[in-house]
């Protein structure tokens, strides 16, 4: 029995709907005395190209299929997963899995599985990404080092490295009660950083889609080599609070680290910032700048999530914050029962976007009188779950703004920042932009921004 | 033992208190351990397919990995299991090196035409890649080797069965939440059975079992008004077996750990400023990881990590090494991948060359990078050294391997002094103990670490719990601000089950083994004040 496809002309060999069909009844045929099972599929390919100092240093390609088998007995629930799909390791899985769950103790907790649900399917899989080959992604890179070398050559020999990488992917969620539900996605994402000769300079740029047709390899190698140029010989400005321009890639590192904090069990049990002192949560209050919403939705063209979550739960549209007020939390099945409430899966599972503003970036930065442009972002850590601060380092290119103008370019910062209190302090929001497959984020002015302190790097 | 490890010999008192504070890593495991397995015959053969195939293709050089995964992790909270998973991972990935550029190729199907498309695959790569291409990639000479190895364990924790971890689990959350103000216990077990067979053109076959247990536990106390404290305990995750997890007694220990969170609650806020920080080795394994351990590894140095984890300030090699100074005169920092008990033990790395020692500091001047076959060239000329270090890895079959961290430790002082005599010396102070957040920049220069429990010195004494505490530095300032280390018996080795690094990202397992040491004048923050 052929459970891998192989790769062909038209795709690299994904399970189709019809063979993880075919793969979920075979497995769930093999469960016996039990009372529920779900069995999770994951067929994926991918396909990538690594390159430092001008060359490719390394370049890869990756073909798997694992089945995760999940039982219940009483109200005992374990997994097992394999990833080799011969009957008698199926079998060997499926018994580990039903050895498991008569070991584990009983889950106060546990929910049945779900029986046969309605999925809105998402058209994610892009057929031109998924046959994303060797010499496609070699000239690619090619055009990214090109570009760069040509945009940074008045700093000279522009030293670049990056990486290519695409996916295809498909998954199916399947129970003995008769839910089946398979969806197929595609992403690629390229990155470039250029570094000048004088070791002073470093840019950093990227573009990420389900389609690669969307990605301009040439775009990106440019602004990486241009935001190298420009951050040579950085000068030194006191740590301190000050106003921040966030490119759109540096608010989509920071602004999905509040999908913690929108966990509805910790704001019940008053662990969260979302916890109303004294008891119950927040919602229905006013807790960032009336202008952002913030929502996920698998179904809008512009994210195209995968409809249902890893229970086959489906996944809709889910407003966390309108206008300001935090409108849901996210409830997992359990939860929700004890609250009374719908399930919403995981925070930004179905992907994420902070509507609001209808600037470009250059317009926000243009806005601005004195304040701090950032690429991106680098090490976030968690400092404290009460507040969602955080900490990190900015990178690959900071500069100051002077007058709607940036001026020159500054060193990096450390800085520890909470992007919950941040959207706080909002002056102003931008276009949202996709910065990566399922992120729609724009970007973000930002008043009194803590940068605390230096950092050498370049 | 290799020439470094002699030369360190030589040159530091300390060496029979090295040899001796590396005792007690070791469990006495007398002649109990396990045999270790030899290859599977059938996927040996599917190997030597796959090489044949790579050599038909053109490849000059050509390794087939065939590795076979097994993870387990147990997770609990309070008096329940929150999750049991058991993952088995298999299969073949081929690198080949075509005209002096790689390809690698990886699948799970286990058949004689998909490992030989696999080798294709990876041909048809090295050779995409040549369009590319400002290097050739050479590869220093190492010896063709055969032979098993197994990390010596005298019990499988895979094979031990699930009610008895799941029973150490729910006894150390029960002992916990009896601590008044303990509301919210959790711990966890992840378990990992790795085996691996090596085979290359140049006639290296070995086949290794790497085992490694990683527990944890974490305790939540809410104070009155609401205020939470999180205490995490820095159970270190090891290179051994179930008689490790044993020897840790988590259920004996559980309640006096949770206690910690709840005087935490009350603990007075730091003022932040300048101390004398005394970092406790359950802190100061994570700080020399970061700032040790990273920074260096060639592949940043020369800019291979460029676009990810990021460079370093140790580069170029020609003006580091022999000349940075990293640190005080007594400052030793070892590189192993031979140390008993610790994550990143093998016989052989994923390239074949034997597992090596040397030293990365010595006297506080920065000595010589890890290394791979392929890096050995870059610096021969400034270090004299012709082989490999050994430091090949890649987390699974599906993954190429690449330069990845041996062990990095921070060897003792010549006098045998305990974190108690580095307090008594110290008028105005912090102890810092286990490990918080951690951040460091892209060329590992700006630092913020937190810990776990922080107390108060004042005088030579330690006069209460502090919270809210990080410390901020520079990796140059503050390696040189170090001014009291700790001896042979304060010796600890604390680890990291999961490192991150490349495209696309890859985790592996390393052991830090240290003693308590201070750092004058370092910058404290409180985190609660800073936002």
């Amino acid at each position: 029995m052929t459970l891998q496809g192989s790769p062909t002309a038209d795709g690299p060999g994904l399970l189709t709907e019809q063979q993880a069909r075919r793969l979920a009844d075979q497995v769930l045929a093999l469960v016996a005395e039990v009372d529920d099972a779900r069995v999770n599929i994951v067929s994926e390919w991918t396909g990538n190209t690594r390159f430092a100092d001008s060359s490719i240093s390394t370049s890869g390609g990756m073909t798997n299929t694992t089945v995760a088998i999940w039982v219940t007995i009483g109200r005992r629930r374990a997994s097992a997963s394999t990833n080799v799909l011969e009957d008698a390791s199926l079998k060997r899985t499926v018994e580990l899995a039903a050895t498991l769950a008569k070991l584990s103790p009983e889950d106060p907790e546990l929910m049945p599985e779900l029986g046969p649900q309605t999925v809105r399917e998402t058209n994610a899989y892009v057929q031109r990404t998924a046959l994303l080959d060797p010499e496609m992604r070699s000239g690619a890179v090619n055009r990214a080092i090109e570009s760069a070398s040509a945009a940074g050559r008045s700093a000279g020999s522009i030293f670049t490295a990056g990486y290519l990488e695409a996916n295809a992917r498909a998954t199916a969620v399947a129970t003995r009660r008769g839910l089946f539900a398979y969806h197929r996605s595609t992403d690629a994402d390229l990155s470039v950083t250029a570094r000048t000769p004088d070791g002073t300079g470093s840019g950093w740029a990227t573009g990420g889609a389900r389609d690669w047709g969307q990605v301009d390899p040439a775009s990106i190698g440019r602004i990486a080599a241009q935001k190298a140029v420009a951050s040579r010989n950085p000068r030194t400005i006191e740590p301190g609070l000050y106003t921040a321009v966030l490119e759109p890639s540096a608010v989509t590192d920071l602004v999905p680290l509040l999908a913690g904090a929108l966990n509805a069990r910790s704001a019940d049990e008053g662990r969260s910032p979302c916890s109303k002192p004294g008891g119950g949560t927040r919602v229905g209050e006013k807790v960032m700048d009336e202008r952002v919403t913030l929502y996920s939705d698998p179904s809008d063209p512009q994210l195209l999530g995968q409809p249902f979550d890893s229970e086959g739960l489906p996944l809709g549209r889910t407003v966390w914050v309108e206008n300001g007020i935090l409108r849901n939390l996210a409830y997992s099945r359990f939860w929700a029962q004890i609250q009374g409430r719908q399930p919403t899966g995981p925070a930004f599972a179905g992907g994420m976007a902070l509507a609001g503003g209808t600037k470009s970036t250059e317009e926000v930065i243009a806005g601005c009188t004195r304040g701090i442009l950032v690429t991106h972002f680098f090490y976030i850590r968690s400092l404290d779950q009460r507040t969602v601060l955080q900490t990190g380092l900015t990178r690959d290119g900071t500069f100051l703004i002077e007058n709607g103008k940036v001026t020159r370019a500054l060193k990096n910062f450390r800085w520890n920042e909470s992007p919950l209190l941040m959207l706080n302090r909002l002056e102003e929001i931008g276009r949202p932009v996709l910065t990566t497959a399922g992120r729609l984020l724009p970007a973000l002015r930002v008043r009194e921004f803590n940068f605390s302190s230096l950092s050498d790097a370049v | 033992m290799s020439p470094t490890r002699r030369d360190f010999i030589k040159s530091t008192a300390a060496a029979a208190a090295s040899v001796a504070a590396y005792g007690h890593l070791a469990l006495d495991l007398g002649a109990q351990t396990l045999p270790a397995p030899a290859a599977d015959t059938a996927a040996l053969d599917l190997a030597n397919l796959a090489l044949d195939a790579a050599r038909r293709a053109g490849a000059s050089y050509a390794d087939v990995r065939i590795g076979r995964y097994r993870r387990q992790s147990i997770a609990t909270r309070e008096r329940q299991v929150s999750g049991v998973s058991d993952n088995e991972s298999y299969g073949l990935g081929v690198r080949t090196l075509v005209d002096g550029s790689w390809g690698f190729a990886a699948t799970s199907t286990m058949t004689r035409e998909s490992v030989q498309r696999a080798a294709t695959d990876a041909a048809a790569m090295s050779r995409a890649a040549r369009i590319v291409r400002k290097h050739r990639v050479e590869l220093a000479p190492a010896k063709a080797v055969t032979g098993t190895w197994i990390t010596p364990v005298r019990r499988d924790p895979v094979d031990v069965p699930l009610e008895e971890k799941v029973a150490l689990l729910l006894a150390a959350n029960e002992a916990a939440i009896k601590v008044p103000t303990v509301r919210f216990a959790s711990s966890s077990l992840s378990l990992l059975r790795e085996v691996k067979t090596l085979v290359t053109s140049e006639g290296t076959n070995v086949t290794q079992t790497m085992i490694r247990v990683g527990p944890s536990f974490q305790a939540t106390a809410i104070g009155a008004g609401g205020e939470f404290q999180i205490y995490e305990h820095e159970i270190a995750p090891r290179g051994s077996g179930w008689e490790y997890i044993e020897s840790v007694d988590m259920r004996g220990n559980a309640e006096r750990w949770a206690a910690l969170a709840a005087e935490k609650v009350s603990a007075k806020s730091v003022e932040p400023g300048q101390y004398d920080l005394i970092l406790d080795p359950t802190n100061l394994w994570l700080t020399i990881h970061e700032s040790i351990g990273h920074s260096t590894e060639l592949d940043r140095a020369i800019g291979e990590e460029a676009n990810y984890a990021g460079t370093s300030f140790v580069a170029p090699p020609e003006k580091m090494i022999g000349q940075l100074r990293f640190g005080p005169a007594f400052m030793n920092i070892r590189a192993d991948r031979t140390q008993e008990g610790s994550l990143a033990r093998v016989a052989w790395d994923d390239e074949g060359v034997p597992a090596d020692d040397w030293l990365v500091v010595e006297k506080g001047l920065f000595k010589d990078y890890q290394t791979t076959r392929e890096q050995v060239a870059r610096i021969q000329k400034l270090t004299s050294v012709s082989r490999s270090h050994g430091c090949s890895f890649a987390e699974s079959w599906n993954r190429v391997q690449f330069q990845r961290m041996p062990n990095i430790s921070l060897m003792p002082g010549e006098r045998d002094l305990t974190l108690d005599d580095i307090v008594a010396a110290t008028d105005r102070g912090i102890v810092v103990k286990n490990r918080g957040s951690w951040s460091i920049d892209h060329q590992r220069f700006n630092f913020q670490f937190s810990g776990q429990a922080f107390y108060e010195v004042r005088g030579g004494k330690i006069v209460g719990m502090l919270k809210d505490v990080a410390y901020q530095s520079s990796t140059p300032v503050f390696w040189n601000s170090m001014d009291m280390i700790g001896g042979p018996s304060s010796y600890w080795v604390g680890g990291s089950f999961s490192d991150g690094k490349g495209e696309p990202a890859q985790v592996s397992s390393v052991s830090h083994g240290c003693v308590p040491s201070r750092f004058k004048n370092v910058t404290i923050l409180n985190t609660r004040r800073t936002s």
